[in-house]
């Protein structure tokens, strides 16, 4: 087995564990009737010895690819968004041993569980890196940004908790819409999953000629059947299915294409769960949060993003400006990544600001956590899919 | 506004919600609330006090948290719209002016391109009110931490150890009850065990711990604005250089802005990954992909002119040192640094051609013509010659029978040559193109047939100096010790009086992280033997759980 | 302490004044160094001109600080400028003129090699010193972007005009005529 194998075989492991923590985590919750953090059960601590044991394989799984790529594995999307869903559960695990609260594994899990999902759609080859990667503040950068993002995500999943437990479901109203849509774009991450894995599996291919936004013919390949077409195609393989429609050169269509397949196959799942469940995702978990103490969720997204903050800074920004001045000559070059950064800084900034100066507690906190989430999420995913710039990678 | 005298005769400026001296609630409002406001201590934030001039107006619009964040949240979504399109300067057009690039937005955009040009996006920050914007978020840094550190500072500094019982019972953490006589000794020595100050004063005492932590916003807002004003600095003239240096293999050129330097650049190399041996664990990328660039690296020489020289002398050129320069590796020396940043491949460096016979094929010989540096006359064996009477680097075509050329630079070299041969000892005159031979006076005998090129890679550099890199680096270390001050330690406070029946109360504060505050208190408690406490917040929240309940 | 109090408010006021005053400068330079960033040249009119050495096609060295007395006509072209091509016979025939009321005409072209700039001159039949800024530091030194430009020196050695584009004749008659000594 080379270590490249070995690598990923312990990915699958960690993969698992946290699966069945979640279950674990799940069954905590239902035991823990006291709600406070001094009243951890045996199941909670069984599913927090699991979630170590993945944990560890989780870590394993970094340092054996960092020995077969020879360089730190936070180098392009599949890599970088793994090692942001195994620093979201190490992020977790340091709340939960101050607080020992399962309901919070049982929320942080399944994200995380998505988040690897997720990478894994993407092209997971061990790959080499170009030169301007070929640093040691790679490591040293991503790696704090990405710690920094991992324990920033907790205090969306408390604020979650804090939601799910304080907005009323009975009545109609903004919160429970959003908090309903969260829940939503959730089983729109697990749409995709479900979509790429299918028609990779199933070994969907379709080839296209097309003229790109500066004039010029490129080929475009296709792992989905096409929806929309790019600009001027004309069809390279045969026996494909015919776009429906056809995209002016500044839309890729086939990302466009491949948005609209997670779309109609998470759609279709979302309803399923809400036909056979008869009622809203929100509704399912609301009997899970009944206990949670509210003050202590408050308390542990106030403190994840306590904790994240300054990491953030050190990575995103100082770090970031460092490295940015050797390779590119400038530590500031207002690139789309950098600019997302700076609005994620700004953003928890606002927050502290909101928290300690205007007294914003509880459930408003709640929203801003989660609302952090989605931009570090959005600069994640849509920064580096859909906007170009230095750091498209992948 | 009148100053505010409390009960206890201490005389307040006028807008303190907490008496500086003995802690009781001053305001109506906090009168009736079950917990006091602790942020700044109760406080009078100064601005709110006066209101009547311009400049006070100003000063409090400035001063309020309210206005810092609505600054802070309009940045943030003015960088966000400037990420929806590339912004001017990552845009790639052939020309690059404003009407190319106004051009572009339009073409390539269509009617939003053209909106979000037309509202100046293309060049959102360095417009003249994302700077605005910037400098305000600056002002209100300043007047917003001036106005709350110096109150916050005087109250802290000054604290009493006896407060009012009803600045007690209003503390979250509160309990009362009876104990043993030497409750407090036992106390302070718990207290001091764990690290906290104790102040005793009669019969009360107060503990302290990491008050430093509360100055931690103060500091990193310090580091802000010394980084802003590094950004600034940057903008003034001589600060900051960055200057584009395009250099060919072989070439030696003055340093843009650095007139005491020159470079010579003595080979650009391009690497690629072969996803073979060494590089094997890659092959299945290097396969998807195509290819990896691996290595870009101009390997130069840098000279340094002798004192006394002048632009254009090149003697005495003193080498300091031969570096290759890679992306990540920059060459510095004298507080410039040089970086790869670009590159062309193969341009075209020397010609060479043999001179031949038309009929038997019959070659005479091989000249190779620099293309940088031409030499005038060539000669071949058996006494033949070809004399370069003109060179055109860019042939661009002919005018008034002229040739021209669009550049200096040789891609599209053109010769006008006259070919003496021991047959044809009058000469005969060719114009030779890559591809293409003209003879303007008639069929010639013979003629110079193309044999081969050499090439040359151009290497794009970067000369930057950045003079406030120091301003900049002492921000950033202010602010992250600012934060980490601020974040990483909390500033927790418990107060113990025992009363004259015996009584005992306490009250605990902190600014964050009560958990641990709960978990220090418990120590003391499980030592000294207090009073059970309670989290008045939970019980306010079960409360009003039960009021909720109750309704239903 | 009726006094006292106003005195306080009237330091206050100053304070604030001061600190606000100081602030919108500050933002106030910023916009102005934003806004002028782009057209900063490194020499402007008045200024000494920067002193260089360069070597003509016949190995002679020619100084900028030699010629002080003299107006120099400094004319910085290349052979693929057609402007700069159009303006070299009149360049010529003035500096016949000019050449004895004390007006050096020096063309400088940017590096390029000899063989070309010699067949230009012998084309030309240039009588005005050629020379070959070979590094571009003159021409970096100078801040020229478009070609031609030409840079008049006075007899103070001070920059005396800066053109940039094609000159009729009459233009280097009147220029030539700006810089000769006194």
């Amino acid at each position: 087995m080379t270590l490249a194998e070995m690598s990923s075989n312990f990915l699958y492991a960690a993969f698992i564990a946290y699966l069945i923590a979640t279950f674990v985590f799940g069954g905590a919750v239902k035991g823990n009737k006291a709600g406070t953090y001094n009243s951890e059960s045996r199941w909670g601590k069984t599913a927090f010895i699991i979630t170590i044991i993945g944990f560890l394989a989780n870590l394993a799984y970094f340092f054996t690819r960092w020995g077969a790529t020879g360089h730190a594995p936070l180098s392009n999307m599949f890599e970088f968004t793994t090692a942001f869903g195994m620093t979201l559960v190490g992020g977790f695990l340091v709340l939960y041993s101050l607080y020992k609260t399962p309901v919070l594994g049982m929320i942080v899990l399944p994200v995380a569980l998505l988040i690897i999902a997720f990478a894994s759609m993407f092209p997971s080859e061990v790959s080499p890196l170009i030169p301007a990667l070929q640093s040691n503040w790679l490591a040293i950068h991503v790696s704090t940004v990405v710690i920094a993002e991992g324990i920033l995500a907790i205090s969306a999943a408390a604020g979650l908790v804090y939601l799910l437990k304080v907005v009323d479901l009975t009545k109609k109203s903004k919160q429970r819409f959003w908090l309903e849509a969260i829940m939503y774009s959730l089983v729109l991450v697990l749409g995709f999953v479900i979509a790429s894995t299918y028609f990779t599996a199933t070994g969907y291919e379709a080839n296209f000629s097309y003229v790109d936004k500066e004039g010029l013919e490129a080929e475009i390949e296709y792992k989905m059947p096409p929806v929309f077409g790019m600009n001027e195609y004309t069809a390279l393989s045969e026996g494909t299915m015919t776009p429906i429609a056809e995209m002016p050169a500044v839309i890729n269509a086939s990302k466009l294409t491949t948005v609209t397949w997670s779309l109609i196959v998470g759609t279709i799942l979302y309803w399923v769960i809400r036909l056979i469940a008869r009622r809203r995702i929100s509704a399912i978990l609301k009997p899970f949060v009944k206990n949670v103490n509210l003050n202590l969720m408050d308390e542990i997204g106030y403190r994840a993003v306590i904790i994240g903050f300054p990491v953030f800074s050190l990575g995103a920004l100082v770090f970031a400006m460092i490295w940015a001045q050797i390779a590119w000559s400038r530590f500031w070059g207002w690139d789309p990544k950098e600019v997302w950064a700076l609005i994620t800084w700004l953003f928890y900034a606002a927050y502290l600001h909101l928290r300690l100066g205007k007294g914003w507690q509880g459930e408003k906190s709640a929203w801003l956590g989660v609302i952090g989430f989605t931009i570090i999420l959005f600069n994640l995913v849509a920064v580096n899919l859909i906007i170009a710039g230095l750091h498209s990678y992948a | 506004m009148d100053k505010m005298q409390c009960q206890c005769g201490h005389v307040n400026p006028p807008g303190t919600i907490l008496c500086e001296s003995c802690g009781r609630s001053l305001t109506e409002k906090e009168q009736n609330s079950k917990l006091v406001d602790m942020r700044y201590e109760g406080t009078a934030r100064r601005s709110q006090t006066y209101n009547k001039s311009i400049i006070d107006k100003v000063w409090n619009f400035f001063s309020s948290v309210k206005v810092g964040v609505g600054i802070i949240v309009a940045i943030l979504v003015a960088a966000a719209i400037g990420t929806i399109l590339p912004q001017e300067e990552y845009v790639q057009v052939a020309v690059r002016n404003e009407d190319t690039i106004k051009a572009y937005y339009s073409d390539v955009y269509g009617e939003i391109g053209r909106i979000y040009h037309f509202l100046g996006f293309h060049d959102l920050y360095s417009s003249f009110w994302f700077i605005i914007l910037v400098g305000m978020l600056a002002i209100s840094l300043i007047i917003a931490s001036l106005d709350r550190f110096v109150p916050l500072y005087r109250s802290l500094k000054n604290q009493r150890v006896l407060r009012h019982e009803s600045f007690m019972n209003k503390q979250r953490i509160y309990g009362k009850g009876y104990a043993q006589e030497d409750v407090l000794a036992k106390s302070e020595t718990k207290l001091k065990e764990l690290k906290y100050n104790v102040t005793r004063d009669k019969n009360g005492l107060l503990a302290e711990k990491g008050r430093f932590s509360r100055w931690g916003p103060y500091v990193n807002h310090i580091g802000l604005i010394i980084f802003l004003f590094g950004v600034m600095l940057r903008m003034v003239p001589g600060f900051y250089v960055d200057e584009t240096l395009w250099i060919r293999e072989g070439e030696t050129r003055a340093i843009p802005e650095v007139p005491e330097y020159a470079l010579e650049s003595k080979s650009f190399e391009l690497e690629t990954y072969s996803g073979e041996e060494k590089d094997g664990a890659f092959s299945e990328a290097v396969d998807r992909v195509g290819s990896v660039a691996k290595n870009y690296q101009t390997d130069v020489i840098l000279y340094k002119k002798p004192e006394d020289s002048l632009p254009g002398a090149t003697e005495d050129m003193e080498i300091v040192e031969e570096y290759p320069i890679r992306v990540n590796q920059p060459l510095k020396f004298d507080g410039y640094a040089v970086y790869q940043m670009d590159f062309k491949l193969d341009e075209l460096k020397a010609m060479t051609f043999a001179l031949t016979n038309k009929e038997t094929e019959e070659s005479l010989g091989e000249l190779t013509i620099d293309l940088i540096n031409p030499e005038k006359l060539y000669e071949l064996e058996n006494g033949a010659t070809v004399e370069l009477k003109g060179y055109y680097p860019d042939f661009s075509g002919f005018e008034n029978g002229e040739p021209q050329t669009a550049t200096p630079l040789p891609n599209n070299p053109g010769f006008l040559v006259e070919m003496t041969t021991p047959e044809t000892p009058k000469g005969e005159t060719s114009f030779i193109l890559i591809q293409n031979t003209i003879e303007p006076f008639g069929e010639n005998q013979f003629k110079l047939e193309f044999q081969g090129v050499e090439t040359r890679d151009v290497s794009g550099l970067t000369i930057r100096k950045d003079n406030t890199l120091p301003i900049l680096g002492l921000g950033g270390l202010i602010f992250m010790i600012g934060v980490a001050q601020g974040m990483y330690f909390n500033h927790r406070r418990f107060w113990i009086q025992q009363k004259a029946n015996g009584e005992i109360i306490l009250a605990g504060h902190t600014n964050k992280n009560w958990f641990a505050l709960k978990k220090d208190l418990d120590q003391v408690s499980a030592y000294a033997s207090l009073p059970a406490y309670s989290d008045q917040q939970e019980e306010i929240e079960k409360q009003l759980k039960k009021e909720g309940e109750e309704a239903l | 302490m009726n006094e006292k109090k106003k005195n306080k408010k009237k330091n206050r006021v100053i304070m604030r004044s001061v600190i606000l005053f100081l602030m919108i400068a500050a933002i106030g330079y910023t916009l102005y160094n934003n806004a002028t960033a782009e057209d900063v040249s490194v020499l402007k009119v008045g200024d000494e001109a920067p002193d260089f050495k360069l070597v003509d096609l016949e190995g002679e060295s020619h100084q900028l600080s030699d010629y002080k007395g003299q107006g120099v006509f400094l004319n910085f072209w290349g052979t693929w400028c057609k402007p700069c091509a159009k303006e070299m016979p009149a360049m010529d025939r003035q500096f016949d003129v000019f050449k004895d009321q004390g007006v050096q005409v020096l063309a400088v072209n940017i590096a390029q090699s000899e063989f070309e700039v010699q067949s230009f001159a012998d084309q030309y039949d240039l009588s005005f010193p050629v020379v070959i800024d070979k590094t571009k530091s003159v021409m970096t030194a100078y801040n020229i972007i478009p070609l031609p430009t030409t840079v008049l020196v006075n007899p103070e050695g001070e920059i005396e005009r800066i053109i940039t584009g094609e000159m009729t004749e009459q233009d280097i008659e009147g220029f030539m005529e700006e810089i000769k000594p006194e």
